[in-house]
């Protein structure tokens, strides 16, 4: 679950056969979908469309509940992520210390919003609210690696350092 | 000899470059030729001194504070290993800073001096004294200790956790469930994950005690996957505690049988309300169900479910291993025992302060918070979380407990502190309300699905000046419906921030006339 800043995202690309296998481990947990859903997507980054019948077969519910629940929870990526992904508190504490400004710098680095991911495919930029790091923000997670004490110069540094 | 040396594993010192400096350290000691043992320890609690590194000699603990990994030849040339406390870095024994000696701590006495992992630490420092006393009560003797604390549920409803218990425990049902809530997403609370990645079998034997008492033999602890460490923490100290007969058949030598899985959130803030929370258990969408029935009759499964939060199961093994009374005898009106209050935003000393209850907010934000960070003059201090009031500094003599709160038009929530400067734009963070209840609502109740929606419009309108009269009125109604109509806090508690933000800083919305900053 842990990754260290500027690891590559080297996820494979998806695959039905492996998504089953993953489905059946899981299916007979009782309320199952969250972690399939989970385990899925930590596998391969997101949840293929495909993955809904497979799911709503093995846990004998209707597509549309597994639809419902796949796409209620922000987690879950239903298309394939940037090959890095930064998640940038939005939330209040951050915004207190500066937050705001982090974001817009990020936003003109990246050239991209918050939500999107940059055309060439190499960063998605998410909007996350609260890591729990509330004294020491503004604070991200950079490829599931947490940082603190953010300024706009150093995101914009570290955004390179990951990009390059 | 070995050299015992503390490098926090708490998410926040990584944050700020903690591993980097554990390395650092293991590649000097090993050139130096000196056996050291590497305590990742829990964060003691003052954010601003991370990383920080301690030292254990024959006269206690040392700190260094603010240590870069750079830092760590200039350290260790000037005799870290020794103990000494030459190099500039150096601050005695924390635990005699004033933040520290100020606080009283029960619930987090151990987090940030013990091994979080370390089932011995824990037991070493008081840790299963809890279990054992209360395995050695009948489950209503139990049940009364736990109401004679006067503990209140800690997530923020503040509901009596005694109560709830005896609710379960007297429910007849062939399976019951202990969930913990764990889905700490309020900005400016962090008190659930330290406890849960620098003092995990604390948690772990408050639920033991709870399903002891109520003759639940399955826990979930719910937590969100914005911790991933506290994730991991929670895991390993679960297998830690079911290897040593803790948890299983037979929790400790007994009868009882208990077990505890972690389930993980999907990024739903809505999920920390408890009713979604179950329902997000169950693989579903984390929708809110209408109450009753109550969880502790038809809860987790369509059975009796004690659901408590982090801070309220944490409580527990203290409550029982030293009394009730010595719990209760701390704490003002009918708010009894510690709270760990969570100070944050733009405060010098931004972290974990527990203390009975009481404690005033003037006194949290400028004596024991030190004021701002960035030096600029407070303006409005958010307490509770996304779906509290925003005080300003007239209401800084609020003492900190449920009631005095709620009667000045507040909540204290989970008990963070949110503390904003003066460049703060109190119609932006009114906006941000609505448009996070917006984004997070689960959609089940009108109220808080369209409300929030219609809300950012109408402060939109309200910010460029339009019908500003009629559109604040507009505003006022709309959170009336949503405060009385809202099936849950989110919607429900909402307006709290926005007419807040309104009622004391109006001339952030245009106001006409300049209004001072007073009670209104």
């Amino acid at each position: 679950m842990e990754r260290h800043q500027g690891d590559e995202m080297t996820l494979p690309v998806w695959d039905n056969t492996t998504a089953q296998e993953i489905i059946e481990s899981l299916a007979s947990e009782p309320g199952a979908l969250l972690p399939i859903l989970h385990a899925l997507q930590e596998r391969f980054g997101w949840i293929c469309d495909d993955a809904v019948p497979a799911i709503a077969e093995a846990l004998n519910w209707s597509r549309a509940e597994v639809h419902g629940v796949l796409t209620f929870y922000h987690d879950f990526r239903r298309s394939p992520p940037g090959r890095h992904v930064l998640k940038l508190c939005q939330a209040e504490a951050c915004q207190a210390r500066g937050g705001r400004e982090v974001t817009q710098r990020a936003q003109q680095r990246l050239g991209i919003e918050l939500g999107e991911t940059t055309a060439d495919g190499t960063m998605t930029f998410d909007p996350i609210y609260c890591l729990g790091l509330c004294a020491s923000g503004p604070a991200a997670l950079i490829d599931g690696a947490p940082v603190a004490r953010l300024t706009a110069e150093r995101i914009e540094s570290l955004i390179t350092k990951a990009l390059t | 000899m070995t050299v015992r040396l503390f490098v926090p594993g708490d998410m926040a010192a990584v944050a700020v470059g903690a591993d980097d400096v554990a390395l650092a350290l293991r590649v000097a000691a090993t050139k130096a030729g000196l056996a050291v043992q590497i305590v990742r320890n829990g964060s003691r609690g003052l954010f601003g001194l991370e990383p920080l590194v301690e030292v254990q000699t024959a006269s206690g603990r040392i700190g260094f504070a603010g240590v870069a990994a750079t830092d760590v030849p200039a350290l260790v040339a000037a005799d870290l290993f020794e103990g000494s406390n030459r190099h500039p870095k150096c601050i005695g024994d924390p635990g005699d800073l004033p933040f520290f000696r100020r606080q009283t701590r029960l619930t987090f006495a151990r987090c940030g001096l013990t091994d979080p992992q370390s089932l011995d630490d824990y037991r070493a420092y008081g840790g299963y004294l809890g279990l054992e006393r209360a395995l050695a009560m009948t489950s209503e003797t139990l049940v009364e200790t736990v109401k004679l604390s006067g503990l209140r549920g800690r997530g923020g409803a503040g509901f009596p956790t005694g109560i709830k218990w005896d609710t379960v425990r007297l429910a007849p049902a062939a399976q019951k469930y202990i969930v913990c809530n764990a889905d700490e997403g309020d900005s400016g609370t962090f008190a659930d994950r330290m406890i849960m990645e620098g003092d995990p079998f604390v948690l772990i034997e408050g639920m033991t005690i709870a399903a002891v008492c109520v003759g639940a033999t399955l826990g979930y602890v719910y937590i969100r996957s914005e911790y991933p460490f506290a994730i991991a923490a929670m895991q390993r100290a679960i297998q830690t505690a079911r290897a040593a007969g803790l948890l299983g058949t037979g929790v400790a030598g007994s009868s009882h049988a208990f077990d505890i899985q972690v389930r993980v959130g999907a990024g739903a803030y809505v999920c920390g309300e408890e009713t979604a929370l179950l329902e997000s258990i169950e693989g579903k969408r984390g929708q809110v169900r209408a109450k009753p029935p109550l969880p502790a009759h038809i809860g987790l499964f369509g059975q009796p479910t004690v659901i408590n939060n982090v801070l309220s199961l944490a409580a527990i093994p203290f409550i029982l291993a030293e009394g009730a009374e010595a719990y209760r005898d701390f704490g003002v009106g009918r708010s009894r025992g510690t709270m760990p209050i969570q100070l944050a935003g733009d405060l010098r000393n931004g972290g974990l302060f527990e203390t009975p209850f009481g404690v005033t907010l003037g006194a949290l934000v400028d004596d024991i918070g030190g004021g701002t960070a960035s030096g600029l003059p407070v303006r409005a201090v958010q307490v509770g979380g996304p779906l509290g009031a925003y005080f300003p500094n007239a209401l800084f003599d609020t003492p900190f407990d449920y009631e005095a709160f709620a009667t000045r038009g507040g909540l204290i929530g989970h008990a963070g502190v949110v503390v904003f400067n003066e460049t703060v734009n109190m119609a932006a963070q009114a906006r941000f309300a609505m448009a996070f209840c917006a984004v997070e609502s689960c959609g089940k109740c009108t109220p808080c699905r369209i409300g929030s929606t219609r809300g950012v419009e109408v402060i939109d309108r309200i910010i460029q000046g339009q019908d500003r009269a009629a559109n604040v009125a507009v505003l006022e109604d709309l959170c009336e419906t949503m405060k009385f109509g809202s099936l849950c806090a989110l919607g429900g508690f909402t307006p709290y921030p926005v007419m807040s933000a309104l009622t004391y800083f109006p001339q952030d919305f245009g106001a006409v006339a300049p209004q001072t900053e007073t009670v209104g």
